[in-house]
C-alpha cells in the first residue's frame, strides 16, 4: 500500500494552520488510527480527544474533509483515494489546542435542565412501564454527547451571541426525553420557550444529518417540542387548565428551580481556571 | 527561590474518577451535605463505564422468579473460583436490586418485560437471566443516568484533570491529591478529609485490550505509593470475545450478550468446540449436547446451560487453545455466529451497537455472517484491598470502589457483575468516606516537601531533552505484557517480564517530551507511565508467585488449581524506596449459613 497525506489543523486560541503529515497507508484503519500514528511519530504533542475508539463515547468529533465525523468511525478507505485528508477541530467551539475544543457550553446548558421529578411508584416500590413507552426516550438516550449536532447548528455556529439563550439540539433531545418520560412530572415548556430558545431553531435538520447514532433530532424532538411549547403558550384552555388544575405537573418556575444552574451561581462558573474546565457536568 | 503557587481546592470528600463508581460515590457524599468534588481525566460522561454493553447483574427475579440473592451470591463465588471476599459478594448480591431500581427513579430507561417490569438477559456464569439492560448499550445508560443525577444535585466536577499522586500527613492519613489540568497543564491540588479512588482499570499495559487510554492503573499505583495493601493483582480477565480484524480495531469488545442471546462459537471446521472444554466444576450445570443447549434458551429449568455461557476465563482459554491447535479463523480468532441462529430483526433490536460496530469498522453484517473474535485484555480482578462494608483501604482517609478495588470478583469476574459492583460499592465508598470525613476535626495540613517533589516529577519530562519518547516506552511495555504476561503464563516468561519491566522503569525515568504543557498528549502519556509500570510489575509479581492456574491466571507450568493456593490472597505492597513485597494471607472465612449454599450439586 502507498502513503496517505493528512492535513491536520495545528494551533491554539491565538490561531493556527494546517500541517501536512505523509504517513504510510495501513489496511483497515480509521482516521483516529492515523492521528495516533502521527502522535507516536512526527508530532508527539498533537492534541486530540478520544476514549473508546468504538463510536460509543463521542470524544473524537472533528471536521474531516469539512464534514463533522467521529474520527474513530471514519474509515480511511471510505475517503476519496489518493486525495489528502483534512482534519480540523469543530468550528462552533473555541479551540483549546489542535483538534481539542472547549465544549463547556454544552455542560453549562446541561446544568440548566430541570431533572426528572418522578411520580410515586407502585405499591411494591417499583415502576411499571411498557416497552413501547420507554422506547421513545431510549432513542434520545442513545446520544453519546459527541456535540456534532451543536457544532453544525446554524443558530450558534455563526452566532456566538446566541449561546447565552439557546440550548441546542443535544439539549433539545434531553428535554424531549424528559417530556416523554413515563415517570416525569416536571413541566419545562415555558423554560424552553423563554430561556432555551426552542423558537430559534428553523428546522434545517443539519443536526439530524450528522448524528452518528441516527437520532431523528428534528422530527422526533425539536418539532414535537415546538408544538408542545406553542400549545402551552397560546391555547387558552390549556392555560386555564394549568392555572386551575395544574394536572399534577409543576410550573415552569418550579421546574427551573430544580436545575442547579438556576439555584445559585456555581462554584464551577466562578472558579473555572482553564477553558473546558470545571464545568459542573 | 520563590515558592511556586498552585491552585488549591478544599473539600470534605474528593472522588477521583467519574465512571459509575466515582459518580455513585460522589452522589452519596453530596447527599450527606458534604463539600464534594468529582475529578476526572476525560470529559464527564466519557469514562470507561460508557463502553459497558451487556447489562448490570441483579437478582430482581423479574424473568425467573426462582432467582434470588443467594443464587447470585453462589454464582459470583463459583465464577471467581471461590477466591472472592465472601462479604463483598454477599453485599453485592443483596444490594444490587436496590441500586438498579434507584437508577430507574433517577431516569434510567431499562428494557421491559411484557408486564412492564425491568427485563433481564442471560450471561455467562449466571444461572438465571439476571442482567438489567438497554439493548447492548447499558453502560451508556448507567453513566448518563448517574451523570445527570450528579449534575442535578450540583456536585462540583473538575474535568480533564489528571491526578498524579496522593499526599499523606505525618500520621499516614491521605490528605491531598496533586494533579494537573490537561487543557492548560497547570498544577492543581485538592485537600480533603477523605478521598475515594474510582479510577477503573489498568488494561492499557497490554497490546490487545478493550480498555481506553485512561486505563493506566492510576488508582492502584497511587494507593500502592501511599502504602496501601493490594490483593489478587495476578488476576487479569481476558474477555473471550474481542474483535480481531481489522488490526486497528483488534481488542475492541464484542458483548457477551451475543452469546446470551443465542450466539455460538465455532472453529474453522464449523464445530461448536465449547462442548470439548467443559470443566468438572461446571459439568453438572452445563449441557453436553447441542440439543439440550438449544432448548435451554426457552426452558432454563429442565435444561442445562450452553457451554458458550461458561465463565469468561473458561471460554477465553478454550478459544486460545483452538487457535493454537490450528482451528482458528483466518485472522487468528474463532467464529462467533448469531446470524444463522436468530432473525436479522432480533439481532438488530437486541444488539444494535454490535451491528453498527461490525458494519462500520469491519465491513461485516452480523445478521448475515459470523464475526471473528478472540480474547482481549478487559478487566483487573485485583487491585486495592478494601474493607467490604466501608470500602476503606488499609490507608486512613483513602477509600476505593469499582474496578480499582479488589475482592468481589475473586479470580474471575462474571459478566454483568461489574456495573452492579460500581453501584453497590460506589455508594458504600461514598458512605464510608463521608463517615470518615465527618469524624475529622482538623483541616488537613499539606506536606509541602512532598508536594514540590510530586510537581517536580510530573514536570521533569518537559524539562529534559534528548530522552526517549514516551510512545516508544509504552509500545514496548504493551509488547512485553502481551507476550510474557498474557492469557497463558509460565515461570521463565514471567521472570523475563520482570527483568524487562525493570529496564522499562529505568528508561521511563529518562523520558523527555516535546511541546508545552497545554493539552500535550505526549507529556500526558509520560505522566501515565509511572503508574502503568507499577501496576504491570504488580501483576507480573503476583503471577510469578501464584504457582497454580485459577480464573484469570493460567500457568502452563502449573496446570489446574492448587487447593493450598485456593485458601490465600497474595498481598502486595510497594515500599517508599520502590521495593515490591508479596505475602500470602488466608482468605476471610465464610460463615456457615453461607457455606451451606455450596453444598447443593446443581
Amino acid at each position: 500500500m502507498g502513503d496517505v497525506t493528512m492535513n491536520v489543523w495545528r494551533g491554539d486560541p491565538d490561531g493556527g494552520e494546517f500541517a501536512e503529515y505523509v504517513m504510510p497507508e495501513v489496511e483497515g484503519e480509521v482516521v483516529l488510527d492515523v492521528v495516533h500514528r502521527i502522535q507516536a511519530g512526527p508530532a508527539p504533542d498533537l492534541a486530540c480527544r478520544w476514549n473508546c475508539k468504538a463510536g460509543k463515547c463521542g470524544s473524537c468529533s472533528a471536521e474531516i474533509n469539512g464534514l463533522p465525523r467521529l474520527m474513530c468511525m471514519t474509515r480511511m478507505d471510505e475517503l476519496p483515494p489518493g486525495e489528502p485528508v483534512t482534519v480540523a477541530p469543530m468550528r462552533t467551539f473555541p479551540v483549546i489546542r489542535d483538534l481539542v475544543t472547549d465544549v463547556s457550553f454544552n455542560y453549562t446548558m446541561a446544568r440548566q435542565v430541570p431533572p426528572l421529578a418522578p411520580r410515586a411508584p407502585e405499591a411494591d416500590g417499583t415502576y411499571r412501564m411498557q416497552q413501547v413507552d420507554v422506547e421513545r426516550g431510549q432513542e434520545f438516550r442513545k446520544c453519546i454527547e459527541c456535540f456534532m449536532c451543536q457544532n453544525v447548528c446554524h443558530v450558534i455556529r455563526d452566532h456566538e451571541e446566541n449561546k447565552a439563550h439557546y440550548a441546542g439540539p443535544r439539549l433539545f433531545i434531553r428535554y424531549m426525553e424528559l417530556e416523554s418520560h413515563p415517570l416525569d412530572t416536571n413541566d419545562r415548556r415555558e423554560l424552553l420557550r423563554e430561556r432555551m430558545g426552542i423558537g430559534l431553531c428553523n428546522i434545517t435538520k443539519c443536526c439530524t444529518e450528522v448524528c452518528p447514532e441516527h437520532i431523528k433530532i428534528t422530527d422526533n424532538a425539536i418539532i414535537p417540542l415546538k408544538e408542545r411549547v406553542v400549545d402551552a403558550s397560546y391555547d387558552p384552555i390549556a392555560w386555564l387548565g394549568r392555572k386551575i388544575l395544574r394536572r399534577g405537573r409543576r410550573s415552569a418556575a418550579e421546574a427551573a428551580e430544580d436545575a442547579p444552574a438556576f439555584r445559585s451561581p456555581t462554584l464551577a462558573d466562578e472558579q473555572a481556571p482553564a477553558p473546558a474546565s470545571s464545568a459542573g457536568g | 527561590m520563590d515558592e511556586p503557587q498552585h491552585e488549591t481546592h478544599d473539600f470534605d470528600v474528593v472522588v477521583i474518577g467519574a465512571g459509575g463508581a466515582g459518580l455513585r460515590a460522589a452522589i452519596e457524599a453530596k447527599a450527606r451535605g458534604l463539600r464534594t468534588a468529582l475529578v476526572c481525566k476525560s470529559l464527564l460522561g466519557k469514562a470507561h463505564t460508557v463502553m459497558a454493553e451487556g447489562g448490570a447483574a441483579a437478582a430482581l427475579g423479574n424473568v425467573w422468579p426462582e432467582d434470588n440473592w443467594q443464587v447470585h451470591f453462589r454464582d459470583t463465588m463459583r465464577g471467581g473460583k471461590m477466591l472472592n471476599n465472601w462479604r463483598m459478594a454477599e453485599l453485592h448480591a443483596k444490594e444490587a436490586p436496590d441500586r438498579i431500581y434507584e437508577l430507574e427513579r433517577w431516569g434510567a430507561l431499562f428494557d421491559r418485560t411484557e408486564d412492564g417490569r425491568i427485563t433481564q438477559r442471560d450471561f455467562g456464569g449466571h444461572r438465571y437471566a439476571r442482567l438489567a439492560h438497554v439493548g447492548d448499550r447499558t453502560g451508556l445508560e448507567l453513566i448518563r443516568t448517574l451523570q445527570q443525577r450528579a449534575v442535578g444535585v450540583g456536585i462540583d466536577v473538575f474535568m480533564e484533570v489528571k491526578i498524579v499522586r496522593l499526599l499523606s500527613g505525618a500520621d499516614g492519613q491521605v490528605n491531598a491529591a496533586v494533579g494537573y489540568w490537561r487543557p492548560s497543564g497547570e498544577v492543581v491540588v485538592f485537600r480533603a478529609k477523605a478521598f475515594v479512588l474510582a479510577t477503573g482499570s489498568l488494561g492499557k499495559s497490554w497490546k490487545y485490550t478493550s480498555n481506553s487510554w485512561e486505563s493506566t492503573g492510576d488508582g492502584v499505583a497511587m494507593a500502592a505509593w501511599a502504602g496501601a495493601d493490594l490483593i489478587d493483582m495476578e488476576f487479569v480477565q481476558f474477555h473471550p470475545t474481542g474483535m480481531v480484524w481489522p488490526l486497528s480495531v483488534r481488542g475492541i469488545l464484542v458483548t457477551e450478550g451475543v452469546r446470551g442471546d443465542g450466539g455460538v462459537l465455532r472453529n474453522s471446521e464449523g464445530e461448536r468446540f465449547m462442548f470439548d472444554y467443559i470443566p468438572p466444576m461446571f459439568a453438572a450445570e452445563t449441557a453436553d449436547s447441542i440439543e439440550e443447549a438449544d432448548r435451554w434458551y426457552d426452558d432454563h429449568i429442565n435444561n442445562r446451560r450452553p457451554p458458550e455461557l461458561l465463565p469468561r476465563d473458561e471460554v477465553a482459554r478454550s478459544i486460545n487453545s483452538e487457535v493454537k491447535n490450528g482451528r482458528g479463523s483466518p485472522h487468528g480468532g474463532v467464529f462467533l455466529d448469531i446470524a444463522s441462529r436468530r432473525s436479522a430483526e432480533y439481532i438488530r433490536r437486541r444488539l444494535p451497537s454490535m451491528y453498527h460496530q461490525f458494519k462500520e469498522l469491519a465491513g461485516v453484517d452480523i445478521t448475515a455472517e459470523p464475526m471473528e473474535v478472540g480474547p482481549t485484555c478487559h478487566y483487573a480482578m485485583g487491585g486495592v484491598r478494601v474493607d467490604p462494608d466501608t470500602a476503606a483501604t488499609t490507608v486512613p482517609g483513602l477509600f476505593a470502589a469499582g474496578e480499582v478495588a479488589a475482592g468481589l470478583h475473586g479470580s474471575n469476574r462474571l459478566g454483568g457483575n461489574s456495573l452492579s459492583d460500581l453501584l453497590v460499592f460506589g455508594r458504600r465508598a461514598g458512605i464510608g468516606a463521608s463517615d470518615f470525613a465527618e469524624a475529622q476535626s482538623a483541616e488537613p495540613a499539606l506536606d509541602d516537601g512532598a508536594l514540590h517533589e510530586a510537581v517536580a516529577d510530573v514536570l521533569a519530562p518537559l524539562e529534559r531533552s534528548g530522552g526517549e519518547s514516551p510512545y516508544d516506552i509504552h509500545h514496548d511495555l504493551q509488547e512485553t505484557m502481551q507476550d510474557l504476561v498474557g492469557i497463558i503464563r509460565t515461570e521463565s516468561e514471567l521472570r523475563q517480564a520482570l527483568e524487562e519491566l525493570t529496564k522499562l522503569r529505568e528508561r521511563a525515568a529518562r523520558v523527555s517530551v516535546e511541546g508545552g504543557r497545554a493539552y500535550n498528549p505526549g507529556w500526558n502519556l509520560a505522566t501515565d507511565l509511572p503508574a502503568m509500570l507499577t501496576v504491570s510489575t504488580l501483576v507480573a509479581t503476583g503471577a510469578v508467585n501464584r504457582k497454580e492456574s485459577r480464573g484469570g491466571h493460567t500457568r502452563d507450568d502449573y496446570a489446574g488449581p492448587d487447593p493450598e493456593f485456593g485458601k490465600v490472597n497474595l498481598v502486595q505492597r510497594v515500599s517508599r524506596d520502590g521495593e515490591f513485597t508479596v505475602a500470602s494471607e488466608p482468605l476471610p472465612q465464610m460463615p456457615p449459613e453461607l457455606a451451606t449454599l455450596f453444598e447443593e450439586t446443581h
